[in-house]
């Protein structure tokens, strides 16, 4: 469970680890592994497309995309899509072993594939299925894996640097893969942005068969019970994100930031100290160990902002920050500060925007 | 039953801080705690202990400090401690950190008999890459099972188990089989306080300490910086923004603010009123 960076021994060691071995320089490519859940596409699964295909025009080399799932289960779809997000090429495994997400057939697939076609460059998405996938897939391939980068770039050397953040956002480290491929990477859902959608835009399938039996996976999904949509949280992905931190002083407070965000049609959440105190679900929770939002608006009430909070929500677009401590970290990246209390505010704020942006929210609300 | 339980000890987060000047992490002085994350694997380990009999050993890899987070999980109910700490293992990335865990995990299995479930947390607070888990599951060719929320039935007769893992947009029910390695999510279990009675007895015990040599590893190469596929180059600050926030001026009536707010936030973004009116009314 150590990640921890090695700053004074690097260096040299970066020195030493220079040549890359022969046998590793048939490795190129980039490719992403895309999220196929019951005919869904992960949202992430793009946005890393849009980073594979800036990381690959700097290489000269193609963007690959990886499809799995079971026949006729919008693998087609997720193809054709993987192209208009960006990809040259789409392996395309069709298995209906493969129709749950289970980390034991998904990573004997992911890593016959890499072994056949050889990426020099690995990206997932840090969601559970990624995190899951990905510490498999590096372990059985004895490489090397960055979790949760918030930037990808090419060096000189075309080497990839993956910066991500470290002890609890409050640095930064950037870390290479030196001497092994391919070199692995995940990216937490709205770090990076959503590239534009090309329609028409395609590409080579490669179709992979995989010999893989049913007998020889021993975990079965029994069944999938799915979130209740009135207790799912779109927050990640959410336009107007309002949150609220200790400043509210108690967790049933919490509800005058759950009424702001109704009437702004937006999502709410909160720090960590408020899940940690139990005043909310962990899946509310936004900042490095939570969600990363990229909204429109985020209005953050009586939050402080420590560096673990700030790292999830600086990809908004303006930041309302309302808070007593006039000298709150919260200000360094907030847009607008007002410098009140957030229990009497926010009523006033919530009351404000309903007579100025939704005239009949209040029928809306009532019925 | 027994059960093997992956700790780490790492600084509480919160009492990081960055030296303003030299920009490096000021260690001193930080307390350390058990990885929050991890407690909830403790508890649940504990839990099928108290039902199904058996014992819980609990493992960690670091300093010989780290003894003090082995202490606190035995308040907590564990039944013995393993410390691997060599300075072999210094610089070590996730890759090597699982190899070393799993080749100490072998070495308790021929000790005390092999485990019917590993746990680990859902990730570390410091790391956070929640990578070691799934390692370890592979190098011991463990049924591997993350971010369980919930574990149903263990069958210790047909060696299987039930459990309920967190999915994008719902969950899993799980059939598996022992051995497997399981990383329990945040919240699957409200940890105990410890008996006083395992207080004293945490406090006399002994942990055992292990180095490299001693948990059987002969491969140092796959220890420490030298088994470490990454390289980490560069450490630094995040940039600040360059203008601080804009102060709205608190008037004595909360409206009045919250429309001088809203004028504000209007002004430098025209286009937000059209997109708000939009969201609100649901489209």
């Amino acid at each position: 469970m150590t990640d921890a960076p090695k700053p004074a021994a690097a260096p040299s060691r970066a020195a030493m680890k220079k040549e890359l071995p022969e046998h590793f320089k048939a490795y190129k490519h980039v490719w992403v592994m895309v999220e196929l859940e019951r005919g869904h596409v992960h949202p992430v699964s793009w946005e890393l497309m849009g980073e594979a295909r800036k990381l690959a025009d700097k290489l000269g080399v193609e963007v690959g995309a990886v499809v799995a799932g079971a026949p006729n289960a919008g693998t087609r779809e997720a193809a054709a899509e993987s192209f208009a997000y960006g990809a040259d090429v789409v392996y395309l495994v069709e298995n209906p072993i493969l129709a749950e997400y289970r980390n034991e057939s998904y990573t004997r697939t992911l890593t016959e594939l890499v072994n056949a076609y050889k990426p020099e460059i690995l990206l997932l998405g840090a969601t559970n299925l990624g995190r899951d996938l990905a510490g498999s897939v590096a372990t059985t391939l004895l490489t090397g894996l960055t979790a949760d980068c918030t930037e990808l770039a090419v060096d000189a050397d075309k080497s990839l640097a993956a910066t991500r953040p470290t002890f609890g956002g409050s640095l930064l480290c950037t870390i290479y893969t030196l001497n092994f491929r391919p070199q692995m990477a995940t990216v937490r859902p709205r770090v990076m942005a959503m590239p534009a959608r090309q329609e028409g835009r395609i590409g080579r399938v490669v179709e992979h068969a995989i010999a893989l039996e049913e007998d020889s996976i021993v975990t079965k999904v029994l069944k999938f019970l799915p979130d209740r949509s009135s207790q799912k949280s779109n927050l990640a992905y959410a336009d107007v994100v309002v949150a609220g931190g200790l400043g509210l002083q108690s967790g049933e407070n919490l509800q005058l930031v759950r009424a702001l965000a109704a009437v702004l049609g937006g999502e709410w959440g909160c720090s960590r100290p408020c899940v940690q105190k139990g005043w909310a679900p962990a899946d509310r929770q936004i900042g490095q160990t939570g969600k990363t939002i990229r909204p429109k608006l985020y209005i953050a009430a009586g939050i402080s902002g420590a560096i673990q909070h700030r790292v999830g929500v600086e990809g908004a677009d303006m930041i309302v920050a309302i808070n007593t401590d006039k000298n709150a970290p919260i200000l360094d990246i907030a847009h607008f500060a007002v410098a009140t209390d957030a229990i009497r505010f926010l009523p006033a704020l919530t009351e404000a925007f309903r007579a100025r942006i939704s005239p009949h929210a209040k029928d809306r609300l009532a019925g | 039953m027994h059960i093997v339980v992956c700790i780490k000890q790492v600084p509480d987060s919160a009492q990081i801080r960055v030296h303003p000047v030299t920009n490096t992490i000021m260690r001193q002085g930080v307390p350390t705690i058990i990885n929050p994350y991890d407690l909830f694997a403790l508890e649940t380990a504990l839990r099928l202990r108290d039902e199904l009999g058996g014992a819980v050993t609990v493992l960690t890899m670091g300093p010989p400090s780290a003894e003090d987070s082995l202490r606190k999980a035995m308040t907590y109910g564990a039944d013995r401690a393993v410390l691997l700490t060599d300075r072999f293992f210094a610089g070590s990335d996730t890759l090597a950190t699982s190899f070393a865990l799993a080749q100490a995990i072998r070495k308790i299995g021929e000790t005390w008999g092999a485990p019917d479930v590993v746990f680990a947390g859902k990730q570390t607070i410091d790391g956070d890459t929640a990578q070691v888990g799934p390692g370890i599951a592979r190098r011991l060719e463990l049924n591997q099972l993350t971010y369980i929320a919930k574990i149903a039935k263990v069958d210790l007769v047909a060696r299987t188990i039930e459990l309920e893992r967190r999915a994008e947009g719902g969950t899993q029910v799980l059939s598996s089989a022992l051995p497997c390695l399981v990383t329990m999510l945040e919240g699957s279990a409200e940890i105990r306080r410890g008996a006083f009675a395992d207080a004293l007895r945490a406090a006399r015990a002994e942990v055992t300490v292990w180095s490299a040599a001693d948990a059987g590893i002969a491969d140092l190469l796959k220890c420490g910086l030298r088994g470490s596929p990454t390289v980490v180059k560069r450490v630094f600050a995040p940039a600040p923004r360059a203008e601080k926030a804009k102060p709205i001026e608190v008037k004595p009536k909360a409206r009045e603010t919250a429309d001088a707010l809203i004028d504000a936030l209007f002004e430098a973004k025209p286009a937000m009123s059209a997109e708000l009116e939009q969201l609100a009314a649901g489209l």
